[in-house]
């Protein structure tokens, strides 16, 4: 007995060995040296051995405006995207849910954009919102000089738009789903009662899919504070680091500054916001068990 | 209201969304079928009457879509598998098998679930070179060997099996590793399905380690190699236009024909019931 006891442990190790292997050396171990690095000043001259300042680089890293500022720019960019990208995800899926001929073909072009990355969706509109050949430029007024993403106002919003379009198809098949979901009787029952079309959707519907709606507002902040490719190829962070977010603040002291310390701190920041974040997300996912475990 | 118009109504709002959803894609495309100086053309030409094919050959050598496109499918594919196969077997384990520390090596594994790989971008940086993987097929694939994402909905749904299969099974003969392969495998192949689609997309997707550990267009994944495509000048719009085709037409097929693993798993845990 206790022979197969120990042969059944020996298999189970095998079989998370291979998954635990990857942990170990590409996160578990990356993560505590991200830490450690944080405590480490980095010479301004290559050649140098970086100095140990324990905490104090820590202190110094994240009262700065060169950590503040692209901190304020994730939030900016998240309040840009996150309400708004759910709002038109919900409404397209209010549009496409009724049955008719052809919805079906609807629903396929509305989920498209699913099928662009954040690459793809960048680099078309770069080429569009280009101030002397793009034809979206041309559309919104912007021609010649430096373009809206060189305006230091716009600059941000215009990557929201992209960013936002390239996830309406997320969004719709997410909100498309949590809708299938509502029970007809439900719609039926409150429709006898006499309520009207609007007040059917905010006090039925909107209640029943509202743990979809946080589950899409969480996900849409962690990812929102993610945000690199769409800086990288449409701003670089620029006009004057008006649209540097918080990751591309990191890649650019780490990448081209060779600043591992400073980058380190910063990249140890946003792990503690998106495991904040996650914590939430958690929760709720938990809640949800509980109640579909209830129904 | 009368009906008709009502309906109407519905159809003019939806050809509406589509218009500006798709117009983005479709202007993509026609610009690609366009000779480089009539993109410019003001007003702009909104259907190629006599469409020209040749970005799509230039963005493929001299853009070097194909040497991008085939690191991709090297990658994703790798990827893929490697994922599907620990999270299986590690969730295999955790449902089935019995063995000390079983707990807190699960909880470990959705601990990973909070670290997201921008976080531990600057020591895996430094590991991939000292392991001398710079610019190589490793450096993009190792370190997504497995997933934390994989193994939990993988147990979650394992555990819904119900236990007299097991028991079944023992009294067949069947040893572990046939139970997995002949039993837990197929019958979660829905959930296993829906986890592969959204791996392949994910790391298809993937952007900034790519750009961190490559530097030639031999081994650059088709997201990054879109960068330096960009960086064309303004008379090769088409061909830049192309490329952006080029990248997005493997998922658009992809997506097609795995629609319905890929809604199940964008919304798992997104919608109760």
């Amino acid at each position: 007995m206790r022979r197969r006891a120990v042969r059944e442990a020996a298999l189970a190790y095998a079989m998370v060995l291979p998954a635990f292997a990857a942990f170990v050396v590409f996160v578990f171990y990356p993560l505590a040296k991200t830490v450690d690095l944080g405590m480490y000043r980095v010479p301004p001259f290559p050649g140098l051995p970086s100095k140990f300042v324990g905490l104090s680089q820590y202190a110094s890293v994240l009262s700065h405006s060169q950590f503040l500022a692209p901190l304020w720019n994730s939030t900016l960019f998240v309040l840009f995207t996150v309400p708004t990208g759910i709002v038109i995800g919900l409404a397209m899926a209010v549009v496409a849910h009724r049955e008719l001929v052809g919805i079906r073909v609807f629903r396929t072009i509305f989920s498209s954009t699913i099928a662009t990355s954040v690459a793809v969706a960048s680099v078309i509109f770069f080429t569009l919102l280009d101030p002397t050949t793009g034809l979206f430029a041309y559309w919104i007024g912007q021609r010649g000089g430096t373009g809206i993403l060189g305006n230091p106002t716009w600059a941000l919003p215009a990557v929201a738009v992209v960013s936002i379009w390239q996830n309406l198809g997320f969004s719709f098949i997410l909100m498309s789903a949590a809708l299938a979901s509502v029970p007809d009787d439900l719609m039926e029952a409150a429709a006898v009662d006499g309520a009207s079309g609007s007040r059917r959707f905010f006090r039925v519907t909107v209640p029943l899919i509202s743990p979809t709606l946080f589950f899409a507002a969480i996900i849409g902040v962690i990812s929102g504070f993610q945000t690199f490719g769409q800086i990288d190829l449409l701003t670089a962070g620029g006009p004057n680091g008006h649209t540097n977010v918080l990751l591309y603040q990191i890649y650019t002291v780490f990448y081209e500054n060779a600043d591992t310390g400073t980058a380190s701190v910063m990249a140890v920041a946003l792990f503690v916001i998106l495991v904040v974040l996650t914590l939430v997300q958690f929760a709720f996912v938990h809640r949800k068990v509980f109640y579909a475990g209830e129904g | 209201m009368p009906a008709r118009v009502r309906t109407a109504l519905r159809y003019t709002v939806l050809v509406a969304i589509a218009l500006v959803v798709l117009f983005p894609i479709y202007i993509t495309v026609v610009n690609a079928l366009l000779p480089a100086e009539t993109i410019a053309r003001r007003p702009p030409t909104l259907f190629p009457l006599h469409p020209d094919w040749h970005s799509f050959s230039l963005a493929w050598s001299e853009g070097n879509l194909g040497d991008y496109l085939r690191s991709s499918v090297v990658v994703t594919f790798s990827i893929t598998l490697a994922e599907v196969t620990t999270s299986v077997l590690a969730a295999y384990a955790f449902t089935f098998l019995d063995f000390p520390f079983k707990r807190v090596l699960f909880a470990l594994c959705l601990a990973t679930l909070m670290v997201p790989a921008e976080v531990t971008i600057i020591p895996n940086y430094r590991t991939i070179q000292v392991f001398g993987w710079f610019d190589t097929y490793p450096a993009l694939i190792v370190p997504f060997l497995a997933s934390g994402l994989g193994a939990f909905p993988s147990r979650q749904s394992f555990r819904q099996l119900p236990r007299e299969l097991r028991d079944a099974s023992v009294l067949d003969g069947y040893g572990h590793w046939r139970f997995l392969a002949r039993v837990v495998v197929p019958l979660n192949r829905a959930m296993i399905g829906a986890f592969a689609v959204f791996s392949f997309l994910a790391s298809w997707n993937q952007y900034l380690w790519p750009l961190l550990v490559t530097n030639t267009a031999a081994r650059r994944t088709v997201q990054v190699g879109l960068r330096q495509l960009e960086g064309l000048n303004a008379d090769q719009q088409n061909v830049i236009f192309a490329g952006t085709v080029l990248a997005a037409l493997p998922i658009f097929l992809t997506l097609f024909i795995f629609q319905r693993q890929l809604v199940r798993g964008l919304t798992a845990g997104a919608v109760k019931g």
